[in-house]
């Protein structure tokens, strides 16, 4: 049992992107905006013109209800939109269209590794709205003299997951995020590669007491640590006899600390009212037919990587938790070894893609199975299998064409042989040495079968080799 | 006041741009201010462009005016408020579309009740339009320039909406035909939004057969506005000059202790005439009539202080000198809305918020529900209800401005209407001190070719269509 | 009733700069409103549905498919302050 010394209860209100339909939630504006200038990817609808009426997307209705579905939600008959009132720069209309009463779906669970092992966190809701703009503030916040508006943002289709206060630490939070965005992905209606494509608003408290919500968590590490500070913050309070206040806080990311934004509205009324230009939605009948077409989630992906490839648990969780590195693992496991697979692409080329900042798509299939072959074939060390993973990221090129001009094919054992051979013929005293009881001696001679055979012989077949050649020579 | 019958000869024999350049002159030497933004250019352009290709659209050269609440491209559109003079849209409104594929000219922009809330236009930014019939008085509201660019002759055809009668009221005071469809039976997609629920765009004319021609052109689906209503249109068929058989309607509540006596003569007068061409009539009784106004009023009020919140001068319209954004919007909103509009926002503020949104809100919409069972029981006996639009004729400019229940109480009989969302035609059906009076034939849902035709039989048999204020 | 602090609660809501002047004006005409309202309470509404939409209408949906954009500067040409293809808003403190 996890003790949670300091009565953290922490929420999560998630946003997560559409972003992989092709157009916004209520109007035809394209998603397809991240390269693009501010402001050029915005209509009448968007940009809140006057006279302009939403209409919705079918498919953000379609993706909603996977979502639900994965997160072990009750997707509802009957949905409707609302209309949350409420003023700030980037909301166009001075009202975000979202769900309010009759959220599509609600009552939900995840699974993540917490503090005590398997943890269930509880997903109240998962409901659809339209995103805000984006802004941008010379500077920070509070201190910038203007804002600039990009309603580029503005209208893409956003899932809101709101979770139970039932993480009980940064770290837990942080899995959850983790968990989240990989069930998420898995359902292909988003690419959280993209800028802005998962934003995090926490609620935290301590002890019982009133809760903060920190706004603007961009990044799972961000949400870390803003809860640790908040954690920090609430403590002090409490230590020098003062009481935790409701409010909202901002995360300064630069300065990783959280910013009061109390100001006297803090009494939100957001006079929620069915929105007139959205009909209700009648879905009863959708929910099941999108059941049949669910893609494998990653913890039943998981327990069937372990029993069809036979690899560890920790492997396949690691493989799993992101679905380029399962699909891209699976592909490999076909053709070749698969436990062989499991460890190059968990323990080696995940660590050097991460080293670099890169994700598995700078990686091609067909060279990992190549390697693979190559180093179950015994035709390349593994020193070499490392090496010609780097190379190919830092310089590009193929597993053939990297051995090749490297010369990394492993030396055949008569080649050894005779180099041993010739080691011992050339080094009497090395050779004397080891004779008189210098066990040390043996590696100088290792060192010269390398050197003959320009380091492509396995360092502990040619110290085999030389022992068994010496052996003889002392009979 | 020509129709658009005559209006095609003329064109047929001259061309649309000598046609749109009397309009446009007529317009110019106006004292009426029915319109806030005149397109000259573009209109004679328009016309020009029609002249060259022998358009056979049904609208082909015609003039109509625009009330300036309805999104026109490239032509100012400000709802009569100063928080948006200068505005310019983007975008045509779905009816500026239509109209512009069926050969209409755009001729200008008219005068209304600032974000058409009021039942006088005299709470334009602009200043008041006057009634042609008597310039002391109002033309009526909210679509008070386009009723009475019509009456005026400065138009042969405008558009409007109606949120409580907007359409109707200013077609009873000016002597015009004007009608409220069926809600869902025009997109709204381009109309700034009042109260989103309630609206509908409709048509003026200077009798039934131009509004059910204009009609025509305008109505059917539209997949950018999702309450659109998908319906094969063809309203001008059902203008026959025949009601035997007709069972009409007559609720006893819209002909109560405030309508004046000329009104419920004329109206009942009208109501014989049709019965003397083989209708037959019926009393019924629409019992939550007297909730109408209160709900109807909660209703607009709590969807237009939602829909005015984007007026917050970032995007478009007035900006006021930058401080804090909190300050800066609030200031940008004082400094923008007129007095009514603000009272109408502060109220629905008010009847949405925590602790209010059971008592008011929706409150309101329950008596909606019963509202519109009234109007289900009716029509499960008759064809058309025949009412007063407006309870008297004109009243004086300023009469009203100070006492918004006094102002209120003049949509008494309109209002229902919005609420059950059901479609209603206002003719001319009579004077007082010459002064028109208008009655509304109102419908089933949908049911426009009744009403339409009811209307078509009465103006057939009558000439108060056909009168004209002195001078225009 | 609405007094004078509820009107200043309600101004702020709105994002109404009210003045002094102005809630004087207004609170005896917002008072006379609400209780022209207070009609609705002698309604008897229980067990009745509120009418949200007045036609039944459900599900109308739009394909994904894009539809075109305005260009930027058609999307900029009627905000008083822009910078950079972005539009212009105060300072946020
Ligand atoms: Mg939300
Ligand atoms: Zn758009």
């Amino acid at each position: 049992m996890y003790e949670n010394p300091d009565g953290v209860m922490i929420g999560l209100e998630v946003h997560v992107q559409l972003n992989k339909l092709k157009t916004k939630v209520f109007c035809g504006c394209s998603t397809d905006y991240h390269n693009d200038p501010p402001n050029s990817h915005v209509c009448p609808v968007c940009l809140g013109l006057p006279g302009s009426l939403p209409v919705i997307n079918k498919k953000a209705v379609e993706a909603a209800i996977k979502i639900g579905l994965a997160l072990n939600c009750k997707v509802e008959e009957h949905t409707q939109f609302y209309r949350k009132n409420y003023y700030y720069p980037d909301l166009p209309k001075g009202f975000q269209i979202t769900q309010y009463d009759f959220p599509i779906s609600s009552g939900g669970y995840i699974t993540i590794e917490g503090e005590d092992g398997e943890h269930r966190v509880g997903i109240t809701r998962a409901h659809m709205e339209e995103d805000p703009g984006r802004l941008v503030h010379e500077g920070t916040i509070d201190r910038s003299k203007y804002t600039l508006i990009d309603y580029n943002r503005s209208g893409m289709a956003l899932i809101e997951i709101v979770s139970d206060p039932d993480m009980r630490s940064p770290k837990e939070a942080r899995r959850y995020l983790d968990k989240l965005r990989n069930i998420v992905e898995y359902l292909d209606i988003f690419d959280g590669d993209l800028e802005g494509a998962l934003r995090v608003d926490a609620n935290i408290s301590i002890m019982g007491g009133q809760r903060a919500e920190i706004k603007n968590i961009s990044s799972h590490k961000g949400a870390e640590r803003a809860l640790l500070f908040e954690i920090v913050r609430q403590k002090n309070v409490l230590r020098r006899g003062g009481v935790v206040v409701q409010e909202t806080r901002h995360f300064d990311e630069a300065r990783e600390i959280t910013i009061s934004m109390r100001s006297k509205e803090e009494a939100h009324d957001y006079r929620y009212f069915p929105e007139p230009d959205l009909v209700p939605l009648k879905i009863s009948g959708w929910a099941p037919a999108i059941k049949a077409t669910l893609p494998e989630l990653p913890d039943s992906r998981r327990m069937r990587f372990v029993e069809q490839y036979g690899i560890t648990d920790d492997h396949a969780k690691a493989l799993t938790s992101e679905l380029k590195v399962a699909i891209f693992y699976e592909d490999v496991a076909k053709k070749v070894d698969p436990k062989l697979a499991a460890v190059w692409v968990c323990d080696v080329l995940k660590g050097e893609l991460n080293y670099r900042d890169l994700t598995v798509d700078s990686f091609k299939k067909e060279h990992m199975q190549k390697i693979i072959e190559l180093l179950a074939g015994k035709r390349i060390t593994e020193d070499s299998a490392v090496d010609i993973i780097r190379t190919i990221l830092d310089k590009g090129g193929s597993p053939d064409q990297i051995v090749k001009e490297k010369g990394l094919l492993k030396v055949e054992g008569d080649i050894v042989a005779t180099a041993a051979e010739e080691a011992i013929k050339e080094n009497p005293q090395a050779v004397a040495d080891f004779m008189a009881g210098k066990e040390k001696a043996l590696n100088s001679l290792v060192g010269a079968v390398m050197k003959k055979t320009k380091g492509r012989a396995d360092a502990r077949t040619a110290r085999e080799m030389l022992l068994e050649k010496l052996s003889r020579v002392s009979q | 006041m020509a129709t658009i019958n005559e209006l095609r000869e003329s064109i047929h024999a001259d061309s649309s741009e000598e046609i749109v350049a009397e309009y446009l002159e007529r317009i110019e030497k106006s004292k009426l201010n029915a319109f806030i933004t005149v397109s000259k250019e573009s209109a004679i352009l328009q016309a020009q462009k029609i002249d060259s290709q022998d358009h056979e659209g049904p609208l082909a050269g015609i003039p109509v005016a625009i009330k300036d609440n309805i999104s026109t491209k490239g032509i100012q559109t400000t709802c009569a408020s100063k928080i948006l003079t200068g505005y310019i849209p983007p975008y045509d409104a779905h009816v500026i579309e239509k109209l512009k594929a069926a050969g209409a000219i755009i001729i200008g922009k008219t005068n209304m009740d600032e974000f058409a809330m009021g039942s006088s236009t005299e709470t334009s930014f602009y200043g008041p339009t006057l009634n042609p019939w008597d310039t002391d008085r109002v033309p009526g509201g909210s679509s008070g320039g386009s009723a009475a660019a019509v009456a005026g002759g400065e138009t042969p055809l405008s558009l409007g909406s109606d949120t409580g009668g907007s359409v109707r009221c200013p077609a009873s005071f000016c002597g015009v035909v004007g009608l409220k469809p069926t809600y869902g039976a025009i997109s709204r997609y381009g109309l700034i939004s009042y109260a989103n629920s309630l609206e509908q765009i409709g048509p003026f004319g200077s009798c039934v057969r131009d509004v059910a021609t204009i009609f025509d052109v305008i109505a059917g689906h539209d997949p950018r506005d999702s309450t659109s209503v998908n319906r094969e249109v063809d309203y001008s068929s059902a203008l026959k000059n025949d009601v035997k058989g007709m069972k009409i309607g007559i609720p006893q509540e819209y002909f109560g202790e405030g309508t004046d006596k000329d009104v419920d003569r004329s109206v009942r007068d009208a109501i014989n005439t049709l019965e003397g061409l083989g209708a037959t009539t019926v009393d019924v009784e629409m019992p939550n009539t007297k909730y109408a106004l209160s709900a109807y009023y909660v209703i607009a009020m709590s969807e237009a202080s939602s829909n005015l919140a984007r007026f917050d001068g970032m995007r478009y319209g007035l900006r006021v000198e930058d401080s804090d954004w909190h300050t800066t919007f609030s200031q940008v909103r004082a400094a923008g809305f007129g007095d009514e509009v603000k009272r109408r926002i502060l109220l629905g503020t008010y009847a949405l918020s925590a602790g209010y949104h059971d008592k008011y809100y929706l409150k309101a919409l329950k008596i909606r529900t019963l509202i519109k069972q009234d109007f289900e029981r009716a029509f499960a006996n008759v064809d058309v209800l025949i009412a007063p639009t407006m309870p008297y004729p004109a009243f004086k400019i300023g009469e009203k401005i100070d006492d918004p229940i006094s102002l209120f109480l003049s949509d008494v009989d309109t209002v229902p209407i919005n609420l059950a969302g059901v479609p209603s035609i206002s003719v001319p059906c009579g004077f007082s001190n010459g002064l028109p009076i208008g009655m509304q034939v109102i419908g089933k849902h949908f049911d426009e070719a009744a009403i339409l035709r009811t209307a078509f039989a009465f103006e057939e048999n009558t000439d108060f269509h056909t009168k004209q204020p002195e001078g225009y | 009733m609405i007094a004078k602090k509820d009107l200043e609660h309600i101004g702020w809501l709105a994002r109404i700069d009210l003045s002094e002047e102005d809630k004087e004006k207004y609170t005896p005409k917002l008072n006379s409103v609400l209780d022209y309202f207070s009609e609705l309470d002698k309604a008897d509404t229980e067990g009745v549905e509120p009418t949200y939409h007045v036609m039944p209408m459900s599900n109308v949906f739009r394909d994904d498919i894009p539809t075109g954009s305005l260009s930027q500067e058609e999307a900029l040409s009627n905000a008083p302050k822009n910078q950079d293809g972005f539009i212009k808003a105060p300072r946020m403190m």
